[in-house]
């Protein structure tokens, strides 16, 4: 099957999008950002170094900079625009404000779907698991220690709310 | 200009020898950062994603086939974590999460960098690689494949479906230096496989050379110096000179990595603590 570079269509927090004039080699990210306007995903380095620009493909956390957006037809992808309204912030994002993880705010929606992954994949992760699954996320502001906070936060607020 | 989606490996083969400059897609993780600094300007593109028979695994007998489009995920905690301890220690060095979600084993024999991380791994476990065409299929050793930096033996109508190697009872390990643990490409690198039932440890440098280089020389003079037919501990005086040998079959250069002198000293080092891992 052959898409022509120019004219495809993604599927974007469970809507199709179409995409219109587009060049081969662009990234998801790039599409995402300029030609969808979802603006949460962000662009630093754009060689997978940073993670800010981290989305779910099929519910694997990957960096939208390294995927070719025209060859992410026909998979789910979603953004952190898909995991809450700006209204009602999910619990991740909450936990977030509430231990001051947030300075700049830049590395924030990366990290927002790094942590949801990870709590998706293993409920209740050691200290070292977090560590290791936000290692591809880059933070400039925080030193990390209010974010790993946040994640604790929310790992002890899923479990009381279960049990 | 056309981005191909092939939904088979049949249909995938007709696009690639119907296109001989279009580039592969598999995992991105090369390709898109050649693309974004415009090292490279793409025509042609065959995404690999739908392709089924890429992500498959097979093992018959002590042999194991695995699919060329397997994400490194998988051998590091995933299905495949099991198949052998040496690739699963590689994977793990590989990038960050969301690299290792993304980047395939078949991108890291396609680029074939001297740094990459399966390659030591898969030339220690003397893998062969499976490369398939509208022609049929044709099998090389890694030793066949790798043929310089960044140059290897695959045809331009040609897919690498999947790797072959045998399982083995010893012990197997990968050692990596670099500036920090996360998301670093190997200074140096050696992965060394111990093999008691066939009486012999083979050991592969990453970052040493054009290509990963096997020490040969190391290998036979170990075997020809030390009962490896079992893992007991060996003396200082044998890994030690060990450790010089593999260190002189090592042909670093200098770059903006590291010197030849570090790199030459540190496989030394990797080589020795290895073989005490397998010795214990
Ligand atoms: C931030 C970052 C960190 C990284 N860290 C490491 C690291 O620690 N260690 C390491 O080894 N690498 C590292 N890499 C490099 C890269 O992730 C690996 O080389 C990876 O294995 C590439 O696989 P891919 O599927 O993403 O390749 P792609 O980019 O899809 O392809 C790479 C090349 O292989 C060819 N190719 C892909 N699949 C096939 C196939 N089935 N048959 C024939 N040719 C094929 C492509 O045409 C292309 O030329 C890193 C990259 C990034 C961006
Ligand atoms: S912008 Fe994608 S990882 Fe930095
Ligand atoms: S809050 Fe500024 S980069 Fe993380």
């Amino acid at each position: 099957m052959s898409t022509s570079p120019e004219m495809y269509s993604l599927r974007v927090n469970g809507t199709e999008q179409h995409v219109k004039d587009a060049w081969i080699g662009e990234s998801l990210l790039y599409v995402l950002r300029e030609r969808l306007g979802f603006m949460g995903a962000k662009g630093a380095c754009e060689q997978g170094e940073c993670g800010s620009c981290t989305v779910l493909i099929n519910n694997d956390a990957v960096c939208s900079c390294l995927v070719m957006a025209a060859s992410a037809i026909d998979t789910d992808i979603t953004t952190v625009e898909g995991l809450a309204t700006t209204e009602t912030p999910n619990d991740i994002q909450q936990a977030f404000v509430t231990e001051g993880a947030v300075q700049c705010g830049f590395c924030t929606p990366g990290l927002i779907v790094a942590v949801h992954h990870l709590l998706e994949t293993n409920s209740s992760p050691s200290e070292i698991e977090v560590k290791e699954a936000l290692s591809g996320n880059i933070c400039r502001c925080t030193g990390y220690g209010r974010i790993f906070s946040a994640v604790q936060l929310v790992i002890s607020q899923r479990e009381k709310s279960v049990s | 200009m056309s981005i191909f989606s092939p939904r088979s490996l049949p249909e995938a083969l007709e696009i690639a020898n119907n296109h001989p400059t279009a580039r592969l897609l598999a995992g991105g993780t090369d390709t898109m950062v050649e693309i974004n600094f415009r090292h490279y300007e793409p025509t042609d593109i065959i995404s690999l994603r739908h392709v089924r028979e890429l992500q498959t695994f097979e093992q018959t007998g002590e042999v194991y086939r695995v699919g060329s489009a397997i994400p490194y995920r998988e051998f590091e905690n995933g299905s495949y974590a099991h198949i052998s301890q040496a690739l699963s220690e590689a994977a793990r060095t590989v990038g960050s999460p969301q690299i290792r979600a993304a980047g395939t084993i078949g991108g890291n024999l396609g680029t074939c960098s001297p740094a990459g991380d399966t390659l030591p791994v898969l030339s220690a476990l003397d893998a062969q690689i499976e490369l398939a065409s509208v022609n049929g299929t044709r099998v090389l050793s890694i030793h066949d494949f790798m043929l310089g930096v960044k140059r290897n033996a695959r045809a331009s109508n040609e897919i690498i479906t999947a790797i072959n190697f045998s399982k083995i009872d010893g012990y197997q390990g990968y050692a990596k230096v670099g500036v920090r643990n996360a998301m670093v490409i190997s200074i140096a690198s050696a992965c060394l496989v111990h093999d008691p039932k066939n009486q012999r440890v083979a050991i592969a440098l990453g970052a040493v050379g054009p290509t990963i280089i096997r020490c040969r020389e190391s290998e036979a003079w170990l075997s020809d110096n030390t009962d490896l037919s079992t893992n007991s501990p060996i003396s200082a005086d044998i890994t030690n000179e060990f450790a010089r040998r593999v260190s002189a079959e090592a042909r670093p250069i200098t770059d903006h990595r590291s010197t030849a002198e570090y790199r030459k000293h540190a496989v030394g080092v990797l080589a020795q603590r290895l073989l005490k891992r397998a010795m214990q």
